[in-house]
């Protein structure tokens, strides 16, 4: 054993530190600079696309055409939440980091990229395929400010109250059956802040004294209604299901008789033989997804031509069977139902107009409301902190 | 001391040149010293502790909710949103810390008597089937296994479809506290075994066989002789079952039910919302618990039976 | 020592434990031959052919050779780093020393979404974009202590006079390390190197925040997991998994088998070694 001085072991601190700063300015690389101005026309392809996307999103079934047609060779993140999509976009100086050039964010994010300045307009004119969009999903707030289009819409699905045939009778006709003690310990709903948009949707009928007129734009004291309706509510849940095939698991396996759900849910239990049906009770809640184009993409004309390609009737209806959602784009029915009889029809495409009126569709919430300058309202860290009260 | 000038001077150059160096070294300790840790401690300290640290101090700070961005405001608005009777994180701090102590309690009766079988009394073939089949659960994927207990404990699931089977009733585990304990316990087990076989496999059969010879039965020795000898180990092991239960959100978001809100699940959802500085702030709990009970396990000697 | 009845107890706990370790596992097994996408019980049908769906799937081989890749280069960082770090401790005394095992021990002991966000804050701040470099960076932080201990371990179970002997006999620094201490050391490394390559290849919460768009084998199981349509894949994976890394562990463990870290044999004879040495210091 020998003995090694006090100063000695100094120089070995000093020693590292510096050769750990070395490494480190070794490894930096420069940001990518971010582009400024609204991107007005599609150049040639850069070679490569970077997405960040709900699984599926760029599924090889109709990726690989593209890539063949573009040269736009594409490497993708998955994500699993809002969260995930958010903290992955935002990271390395936001922007999408200077990696990113696309994201698939859902109406409870898109407002949150806006305004963090990690996703930037573009001219909706270069997507052909847009004055064909069912018009609710043209311009909608969650992804339109002040005119200027963040992206494109691209498919979107409503919340539906799935049921087990053979455990759940009468047939339920609304929302009333999951905040009900009858069928106590056998219900699930999203593990989800955006949740709360739902329960405010339900108080929005049931309790009008509480002045809720946008489900999204909740004042304290509404918010605070709303997670003690959800706090009522939870004795009634046997869980908060957090992924698709989660609920689908505990319908399965009997844990669960009644969720709030999304038509893909459904469908694959019926695929598996499983004595499950939905309703969407009108009004209810939906998700609506945007591919947004990343501050500091660095391969724009690529993304731009995703955001055309994916939005042809076509490539929307293969989307949708893959995913399990429904289309912007209505051209899209004819298609549905060449790859399955009916499929337009399961997913509620061919619905009338009135119909997507009724959906109120995810969108972030700010402290801004909408429907009154008196008053402001809780942004999403309050909504998140709020369910947090739900859940904890 | 050894390398005379005889040596250095014969001999081909390289080998000179290498002889040299090593007797600079030996000379000189404290090169020696230098140039062994230098490497390992500055990638640590710059990488690992520099962004703990960096972590810590964004738990002093706020987020523009609006625009996500971080701001250097120094504030405890965090901690004491943590500490406020009228939020829930106080009551999920103490969830997460009563299922960890639990699991860590469980595991360490189970792993006990297995690593004593397999480090005294098991045959040199059986004990290398045993340390395999520990070993091997470690490699199939944790995710997976967890979906294996998700389909055990449902309820139209393996352990009622076998109580039914011979005559009992449904037991209600899924999607609860005790689901995810048992998920817990099952993943972290051969974390807890191996330290725990380490530190009996070492201590001579001379101890046992004198404290029997000193008329102690087989209890007694354990308690005295064992354990304590053991100690090291089981503390090592403990250490992987607490913390990893304490940070863990998988495993609760997956199996766990309505009153299953753990630490980790609240900073994934804090970080996922990009609120980074209340994430650091609630991840500071389990910093803190960690930092202490490392501080005792090295007063138990833990560190050397990892 | 033990009785008759404390050692059938013993037996049979043993294997009871056992038993619990691998019934799920058992269970995975099953599954992987299950025809339903969804995982019901009890399994109604049965097939083989998610075994081809998975052969033929380029993602599932990809973040499989992309993980062994990973772990192997963490692995190599680990007992590179492990090894400098513990000769280091344990030959010499200085001030600090004790710290850094504490120090080294932190990345497994505290919660890995702690160690995922710090680093990916730390990647961030130094403008590091994220990479397979960074996941193996990652891993590297939990891996290192692993080998470390090991190391250590054995370190304090050789005498010093071991590498005094063979310099005084005229070996330099380098044959020093290749016939004395690297037989004393390998079945240390080989320990330290199985668990840590177990740990990085089976790793996803850390993974997850400092990975990019590669996809790791867990991240790979994790989105087929959210994604939920072939469920059965992910089965087949995790039973391929364990089919083929049976054979390392087996063999790993035949190495360790003869000297020291199995071997109750082996234990006497280190035991012996060290009451009969002098202390070096």
């Amino acid at each position: 054993m020998s003995r090694i001085r006090k100063r000695h072991a100094l120089a070995v601190v000093v020693l590292a530190a510096a050769v750990g700063a070395l490494v480190v300015s070794a490894a930096r690389i420069q940001a990518g600079n971010a582009a400024t101005g609204v991107v007005t026309k599609i150049g040639k392809g850069e070679g490569r696309l970077n997405l960040v996307e709900w699984p599926y999103y760029s599924d090889k079934s109709f990726a690989k055409p593209f890539e063949r047609q573009t040269g736009c060779i594409i490497h993708r993140k998955d994500a699993g939440t809002s969260g995930d999509m958010f903290s992955a976009m935002h990271a390395n100086g936001g922007g999408g980091g200077g990696q990113w050039d696309l994201v698939s964010a859902s109406g409870d994010a898109s407002l949150r990229l806006i305004y963090a300045h990690d996703v930037k307009p573009i001219d909706i004119h270069l997507i052909p395929s847009w004055k064909d969009f069912i018009p609710v999903f043209k311009s909608p707030a969650h992804n339109t400010v002040n005119g200027q289009h963040y992206g494109v819409s691209v498919q979107w699905g409503p919340n539906t109250l799935i049921y087990n045939t053979k455990k759940v009778k009468p047939a339920p006709a609304n929302w009333n059956l999951i905040y009900s003690k009858k069928y106590k310990g056998h219900v699930t709903i999203p593990n989800n802040p955006i949740q709360i948009a739902d329960a405010a949707l339900y108080l929005m009928k049931k309790k009008p004294s509480l002045g809720i007129k946008d489900p999204y734009e909740l004042t304290q004291a509404q918010l605070t209604a709303t997670v003690n309706l959800l706090k009522q509510q939870k004795p009634v849940l046997k869980r908060f299901w957090n992924y698709a095939p989660d609920e689908i698991t505990s319908f399965k396996n009997g844990d669960v008789w009644l969720g709030a759900g999304w038509p893909y849910q459904t469908l694959q239990l019926q695929a598996n033989k499983f004595p499950a049906k939905e309703i969407v009770p009108v009004p209810t809640t939906g998700w609506a997804d945007t591919w947004m184009l990343a501050s500091k993409a660095p391969h724009p004309n690529c993304a731009l031509m995703w955001m055309k390609y994916v939005t042809t009737p076509k490539v929307e209806a293969r989307q949708a069977y893959v995913f399990g959602e429904t289309p912007v784009n209505p051209k899209a029915c004819p298609y549905m139902n060449k790859i399955q009889k009916g499929l337009c029809n399961d997913y509620h495409l061919n619905e009338p107009g009135s119909y997507f009126k009724q959906i109120k569709f995810w969108k972030t919430p700010i402290p801004q409301c909408g429907w009154t300058k008196k008053q402001s309202c809780m942004d999403y860290n309050a909504w998140v902190q709020a369910w947090a009260q739900v859940t904890g | 001391m050894a390398i005379d000038a005889e040596a250095l001077s014969a001999g081909p150059p390289l080998r000179r040149a290498r002889l040299s160096l090593s007797g600079l070294l030996w000379r000189r300790p404290w090169l020696k010293a230098l140039a062994l840790l230098t490497p390992p401690l500055a990638a640590f300290l710059i990488v690992y502790i520099g962004s703990l640290v960096a972590l810590f101090v964004a738990s002093f700070w706020t987020i523009n909710s609006f625009t996500a961005t971080l701001e250097h405001t120094w504030t405890l608005a965090n901690y004491r949103l943590i500490f406020s009777s009228a939020q829930p994180y106080l009551h999920v701090a103490g969830l997460t810390l009563k299922v960890a102590a639990l699991v860590t309690l469980v595991d360490i009766v189970l792993a006990l008597p297995l690593a004593y079988f397999m480090a005294r009394l098991a045959s040199r073939r059986t004990r290398a089937l045993l340390f395999v089949m520990v070993l091997l659960p470690l490699w199939s994927s944790y995710l997976v296994r967890i979906y294996a207990w998700q389909e055990i404990l449902a309820h139209d699931g393996v352990i009622n479809w076998a109580l039914n089977g011979i005559g009992l009733p449904d037991t209600n585990l899924a999607y609860s506290n005790w689901a995810v304990g048992i998920v817990f316990a099952y993943v972290w087990l051969p974390f807890v075994v191996l330290p725990v076989y380490a530190a009996l496999e070492r201590i001579p059969s001379s101890y046992l066989e004198a404290s029997a010879d000193l008329g102690a039965r087989s209890f007694k020795t354990l308690r005295s002789v064992i354990l304590p000898l053991a100690l090291p180990g089981i503390v090592a092991g403990s250490i992987f079952a607490f913390s990893l239960t304490l940070g863990d959100y998988i495993t609760p978001l997956l199996v766990g039910g309505t009153h299953s809100d753990f630490i980790g699940i609240e900073v994934y959802r804090s970080i996922g919302s990009s609120n980074v500085p209340f994430a650091a702030a609630f991840a500071a709990i389990p910093m803190l618990i960690m930092g202490v009970y490392l501080l005792i396990a090295r007063r138990l000697g833990a560190f050397e039976a990892i | 020592m033990e009785t008759r009845s404390m050692r059938i107890s013993l037996a049979i706990w043993s294997a009871l434990v056992i038993a619990f370790l691998w019934i799920p596992l058992v269970i995975i097994g099953l599954y992987a031959f299950n025809k339903s996408n969804i995982q019901g019980w009890p399994i109604s049908s049965w097939t083989l052919h998610w075994f081809s769906v998975t052969w033929h799937n380029p993602e599932a081989r990809a973040a499989f050779w992309l993980s062994v890749k990973v772990a192997l280069v963490t692995t190599g960082i680990a007992l590179v780093l492990g090894t400098m770090a513990a000769a280091a401790v344990a030959r010499f005394r200085f001030f600090g020393r004790d710290t850094i095992s504490f120090l080294l021990v932190l990345p497994l002991a505290l919660p890995g979404i702690i160690t995922g966000t710090a680093l990916l804050r730390f990647f961030d701040f130094a403008n590091i974009r994220v990479s397979i470099w960074t996941i193996v960076i990652g891993h590297a932080t939990f891996c290192v202590v692993v080998v470390y201990n090991n190391v250590v371990a054995r370190l304090r179970r050789t005498s010093p006079s071991l590498i005094e002997a063979s310099q005084d006999l005229g070996a330099d620094g380098w044959q020093t390390f290749r016939f004395v201490l690297w037989p004393v050391l390998s079945t240390a490394l080989v320990a330290g190197g199985l668990l840590a390559f177990a740990l990085s290849f089976d790793e996803v919460i850390v993974t997850y925040f400092t990975a990019g768009a590669q996809e790791t084998l867990p991240i790979f199981i994790l989105d087929n997991i959210e994604r939920g349509d072939q469920l059965p894949v992910v089965n087949v994976v995790a039973f391929f998994v364990i089919a083929v890394t049976a054979i390392p562990v087996i063999l790993a463990q035949r190495v360790m088998r003869d000297t020291g870290v199995i071997g109750r044999g082996a234990a006497q004879v280190t035991e012996a070694v060290e009451a009969a040495e002098i202390p070096a210091v």
